[in-house]
């Protein structure tokens, strides 16, 4: 195991994790505010389309970015609408963005099945990007680094802002929150927008960051992986990182066992293909073992806003 | 016109109307600065909306307020916050899983640093001599230290009136004791307190007026350290003490139920649990379980019911029959019929019909199940009668449950458990809510099961409704039971020192002690 | 002119039975104009996706044949969802059944008997009942979410078909390609309308429909199912256990959806590839909740997904619309069910503006 190796498997643990971690932690403060958005994946495609498209045209990635961003909070919208407002059943409208979000991304993807698009590459110089220790640090996609201090921004925000604390609030008790005198869908309306606007850009990741191309469903579940990852982290942004990471070592594990070599080609590819799922299970049981007294989700996720008059 | 000797609040003429309902009564009265004023009156008097009125959650239909002789309008929380009007409820708007620092701040409101707000929240603990951790989960705290942090949250306004609504109904004796302390600190700096509460000896011992409140009407302002428990007992519940009207010589039949040392965990964190709780029930007897709301009433009639169950199956026993490690449908069939407290969602499904809503609990004792299928036809014919003997107003046996208005869903469950003839039936609350008319009803249908032979148990908050229902009454309170008191001996005040916690004996010379100060005239 | 919402005495009949119609309509409205902006034929598209299908007799077996798998899966999860336990997974459990019965089906290649098919059924169902416990033990056991569990095991599923396909069941005169032999004569299901491809499995899945709206409105498993769902401390009182509950569901569930998978890999597929996975899990889903979670409902549900399927091909064809625009007018059709959902409790008054009093 060369020190070279090691490196490379590092970047491309970080850069698989990546896009799980944008998603979970959009998903992290949606939840704290006492929602369960299901449409990530949904959300997460619609991105991965947007951003290609946007990449593949104007060849300028930070536009694909903001624009798969946009993407991501629209398709929310949809999801806020029928929940806050109208009061839907929040498993089955989040259901039905995935399901849009799939047949959405399919449809306007017709036509650039496996055109290639440029990477959304380092904006170091070229010295260090490439460099053969320094790119460990340097070498990544401000997408890798965007993920990162958004980490830190999100535990920052929750923890020490005071608007923080009032969305911790309304996803805590939203009839307290009401009667002090906060907007509960207002502030729901907000962090709906914000898991949104993070999906799209964890989708537009798979293309910009992982395989420079266009597949249909392309995100292969890593959006539901990402809602799981929020519980795993048990509504914690840094534990969330730890978790991204560890999925993202799974993943890599995954694509090196593919490629073939020693011990790893007694299992079946398939197994190692079936093992980020399976971890997940494996991840959400030991959580559930740990915590048998008390549940450290927010009160209130899930549960429709019904103020009494 | 602004005087000093103006009293701090003053209510004229204040009334409010709901739907059917006349919740206050052209109510006045006056607090002045650094008074401790009891707001006195039995549930459903009329009190809580009366605060709610002074903090601005809703507005008089008529009458107006007065605030240090100027005009008062409150249009809503922050206002009266800013006016110096603060209120601790009843039941906390806390957030459980945030420590206490965060739910101050959450509830100020303005944004102040953490820092600054700690050492408010420190400098305010240190005045009143209170103690609280503001780094602790809320979680994990104690429900007397919960109300410490509304109290604080009141108290960093720098209030000129404090309302406290029901304050000591959760609390243990020496946090009571502790409480008073921090409201005489607060009275003698000037801060008015208006102070509801339903214990007799504990305005006396705290509160320099009294004003007193029954259906919506003011009966009286008085002088709680003059007055004897019992007048203003007297005066909460109405004229003189009810005669109980049962036929002299009643024999009951043979013993029903026999609860023997029953214990139960408290359920989730904070739950009451049940210690050792035991009573008899004859056929035929009525007995009423008195206590103020959160002493374990609801665990004892999930307890009975089947819901909940203890480690010993022989602690309950239903005509010799140990049924303590039965469910509740097995209960059912054994003749145990039970009615919880929660109306919608727990005693009957809202989304339901009452047809549907009489399968939840009939569907064994009568019949109603062949070869696993349900006989509609029996369910609706059932249903319909309970209608019929119960005057439940509904739209047929086909309406849901959630359209009934409270008292007819709640004739409509009382009907359905008592027309099942239960050996014993339980019910808690029966008429929580309920107009008199419906009230009256459920009452003698009562009356009648147990002349009928059944042995019935009646959990109630209502003490009329106890007196006039019972043959015995014992008292609930921290999850144990008094020993039951006949209740042609028994003396309001007794069983009103027991709701308020004092025990046994302790009671009985309280009570001697009361009658002993005479009214004056 | 403000909206305000105020709710109903009773929630209405009317619009429960409404507003299913109503968000297929306005899906075919909206999809019309949509597809029409973004440069197809969007009044083709909804003319050939559904009306085309219905008109053209020769569509009508494609439409019995994609419908059945549907109402199967989707009468097991209107059961689920009734009692508030969300089956994601049934895709994978739709898998499992079909992997079950393709092992009988390769035990017992070239033998005949009456026998084959029922063992495959019972097999199927077997399967996907066994893959719905490990959600249902977690959860149960646990309290670990099922939506979770139930989805990624679906993906686990997929994986396992891919797996058998390209190893052990490979077809030895395939050619090297990931599939199975063909089934054997015994093993597959037979048509029951000659000269067309209307199997077996059709009028199953009525049958299987009826019995289950029967058990549902009328046994009291139906009635634990529904009250569980609609008020769980409701249903501990009148003695109905949830952990039970959710254990049942789940394992119908996930038996139907196993028995839906055996219907099609006997049926029409007759052998197993690694394109079995054709989504019936997913848009099942939708067929449900179409049907408003009552199984005769799930008929017309799953009847309007099967049409926008088979549509959806009839569109590639004569407009050249892409596959994949079946799904957004599935999804569509959720969203406006959903969205309709409030008017069933809730009915839309008109506000007017009142005079400010003095108070």
């Amino acid at each position: 195991m060369s020190p070279d190796f090691i490196i490379a498997i590092l970047i491309t643990v970080i850069g698989a994790s990546t896009p799980i971690l944008l998603a979970a932690l959009g998903e992290l403060v949606v939840e704290k505010a006492g929602v369960l958005n299901l449409g990530v994946e949904g959300m997460m495609l619609i991105g991965a389309i947007t951003g290609f498209v946007v990449a593949f045209t104007t060849q300028n990635p930070w536009l694909a970015v903001l624009c798969a961003a946009a993407a991501g909070v629209a398709a929310s919208m949809i999801f806020a609408f029928l929940t806050l407002s109208l009061s839907a059943n929040q498993t089955a409208t989040g259901l039905a963005l995935t399901i849009f979000g799939t047949g959405f991304s399919a449809l306007a993807g017709q036509g650039f099945t496996g055109r290639p698009v440029e990477l959304f590459r380092s904006v170091f110089p070229a010295e260090l990007a490439t460099h053969p220790v320094w790119r460990l640090v340097f070498g990544h996609s401000p997408l890798v680094y965007f993920a990162l201090i958004m980490v830190v921004a999100v535990w920052y925000f929750l923890k020490r802002t005071r608007a923080g604390l009032i969305l911790r609030a309304v996803g805590e008790n939203d009839l307290s929150a009401h009667s002090i005198g906060y907007s509960v869908i207002a502030i729901r309306y907000g962090a709906v927008a914000f898991g949104g606007a993070m999906a799209g850009i964890a989708g537009a990741a798979f293309p910009l960051l992982l395989t420079p191309q266009w597949a249909e469903r392309m995100t292969a579940g890593r959006g539901w992986i990402a809602v799981a990852l929020v519980v795993f982290a048990s509504w914690r942004p840094f534990r969330l990182l730890a978790g991204a990471y560890l999925f993202g070592l799974v993943m890599t594990i995954e694509l090196y066992a593919k490629a073939g070599g020693g011990v790893l080609n007694f299992v079946p590819s398939e197994l190692w293909a079936a093992l980020p799922y399976l971890a997940t299970i494996a991840v959400l049981v030991l959580i559930s073992l740990r915590q048998r007294t008390s549940s450290s989700a927010p009160a209130c996720l899930g549960k429709p806003f019904i103020p009494s008059t | 016109m602004h005087s000093d000797n103006a009293p701090r609040l003053e209510l004229l003429g204040i009334t409010k109307r709901f739907p059917g309902v006349l919740a206050n009564d052209h109510v006045s009265f006056a607090v002045k600065p650094g008074e401790i004023h009891a707001l006195l009156g039995e549930n459903g008097a009329g009190k809580s909306t009366l605060v709610k009125m002074i903090y601005g959650i809703m507005q008089p239909d008529e009458g107006e307020m007065r605030w240090n002789g100027a005009p008062l309008a409150v249009s809503n929380p922050r206002a009266a916050r800013r006016l110096g009007i603060g209120m601790v409820f009843q039941h906390f708007s806390l957030f459980e899983a945030m420590t206490v620092l965060e739910n101050i701040a959450v509830g100020m409101d303005a944004k102040i640093p953490a820092r600054e707000l700690e050492a408010r929240i420190r400098a305010v603990l240190k005045t009143y001599d209170l103690t609280l951790d503001p780094h602790r989960i809320v979680s994990t705290l104690s429900v007397g230290e919960r109300q410490r942090i509304e109290i604080v949250r009141a108290l960093l306004i720098e209030p000129k009136l404090l309302i406290m609504d029901e304050p000591t109904s959760v609390l243990t004796p020496q946090e009571v004791g502790q409480l008073f302390e921090t409201l005489r600190k607060l009275a003698a700096g000037g801060c008015s307190i208006l102070y509801i509460s339903h214990k007799l000896h504990e305005i006396k011992a705290l509160c320099d007026t009294a004003t007193i409140l029954r259906g919506g009407r003011l009966v009286d302002t008085c002088d709680p350290k003059v007055e004897t428990s019992r007048s203003m007992a007297e005066k909460m519940i109405g004229a003189g003490l009810k005669d109980i009207v049962k036929p002299a010589g009643r024999s009951f039949g043979p013993e029903k139920l026999v609860v023997n040392k029953l214990s139960v965990p408290g359920t989730g964190e904070f739950g009451m649990p049940l210690r050792e709780v035991s009573f008899t029930v004859r056929a035929g007897q009525i007995l009423g379980i008195a206590g103020v709301a959160g002493n374990g009433q609801n665990a004892l009639l999930d307890a009975l019911s089947g819901e909940i169950l203890g480690q010993d199956a022989h602690a309950i026993t239903l005509d010799g029959k140990s049924i303590g490690g039965m469910g509740t449908t097995e209960r059912r069939r054994h003749g145990l019929c039970a009615v919880p407290e929660e109306r919608n969602g727990h005693a009957a499904v809202g989304d339901f019909s009452l047809s549907d809503n009489s399968v939840l609990t009939a569907r064994d004792r009568l019949g109603f199940v062949i070869a696993g299928l349900i006989n509609s036809g029996a369910a609706k014919t059932y249903t319909g009668r309970v209608i019929a003997d119960f005057a439940v107003k509904a739209q047929g046996a086909g309406a849901t449950a959630g359209s009934l208005s409270g008292g007819n869903l709640q004739k409509y469950i009382m009907g359905r458990e008592i027309l099942q003839k239960p050996t014993l039936l339980v019910v808690s609350q029966p008429t929580w809510g309920v107009d008199a008319g419906a009230a009256a009803a459920i009452h003698q249908a009562l009356v009648d099961l147990a002349a009928a032979g059944s042995a019935i148990v009646v959990i109630s908050q209502d003490l009329d409704e106890l007196l006039s229902l019972s043959d015995t009454l014992a008292v609930i309170n921290e999850g144990r039971l008094s020993p039951p008191l006949k209740v042609g001996e028994v003396s309001i005040e007794e069983i009103g020192l027991l709701m308020g916690g004092m025990h046994g004996e302790h009671a009985q010379a309280g009570a001697q002690e009361g009658a002993s100060h005479a009214v004056p005239a | 002119m403000q909206f305000r919402l105020e709710k109903r005495a009773e929630p209405s009949r009317l619009m429960l039975y409404a507003t299913p119609v109503a968000a297929v309509i306005l899906t075919m409205v909206v999809g019309a104009i949509i597809f029409s902006a973004i440069g197809y034929n969007g009044l083709g598209a909804v003319r050939e996706i559904f009306l085309t299908p219905l008109t053209n007799s020769y569509k009508w077996q494609d439409l019995g044949v994609k419908a059945a798998p549907l109402i199967i899966i989707g009468v097991g999860l209107s059961i689920a969802y009734r009692a508030n336990v969300w089956n994601i997974g049934a895709e994978g459990q739709y898998v499992m059944g079909g992997l079950a019965a393709t092992w009988v089906a390769l035990a017992t290649y070239g033998m005949t008997g009456w026998w084959i098919l029922p063992a495959m059924m019972l097999a199927g169902i077997a399967g996907g009942a066994a893959y719905a416990a490990i959600p249902a033990l977690l959860r149960t056991r646990l309290g670990v979410n099922e939506i979770l569990t139930s989805l990624m095991l679906t993906y686990a599923s997929i994986q396992l078909i891919y797996y058998l396909v390209r190893a052990p069941w490979k077809d030895p005169m395939g050619m090297g390609f990931p599939q199975t032999r063909i089934f054997s004569e015994a093993a597959r299901l037979p048509t029951v309308i000659p000269t067309t491809i209307v199997h077996l499995g059709v009028p199953i899945a009525v049958i299987v429909a009826v019995v289950a709206w029967f058990i549902v409105s009328r046994s009291v498993f139906g009635y634990q199912i529904r009250v569980v769902g609609a008020a769980p401390h409701a249903a501990r009182y009148g003695g109905f256990s949830e952990k039970r509950t959710i254990w049942l569901t789940l394992l119908v569930s996930g038996a139907l959806a196993g028995f839906a998978g055996m219907l099609e890999v006997a049926g029409p597929f007759q052998r197993m590839v690694p394109g079995f996975p054709t989504n019936y899990g997913f848009t099942a889903i939708i067929a449900a909740f179409l049907g408003r979670l009552n199984p005769l409902g799930v008929i017309f549900g799953a009847f309007v997904i099967a049409l926008s399927v088979v549509g959806g091909e009839v569109a590639q064809t004569t407009i050249g619309l892409p596959n994949a625009a079946s799904g957004i007018f599935q999804a569509m059709m959720l969203f406006f069910l959903l969205a309709g959902d409030i008017l069933v409790r809730y009915r839309i008054r008109r506000v007017r503006p009142q005079n400010v009093g003095a108070v």
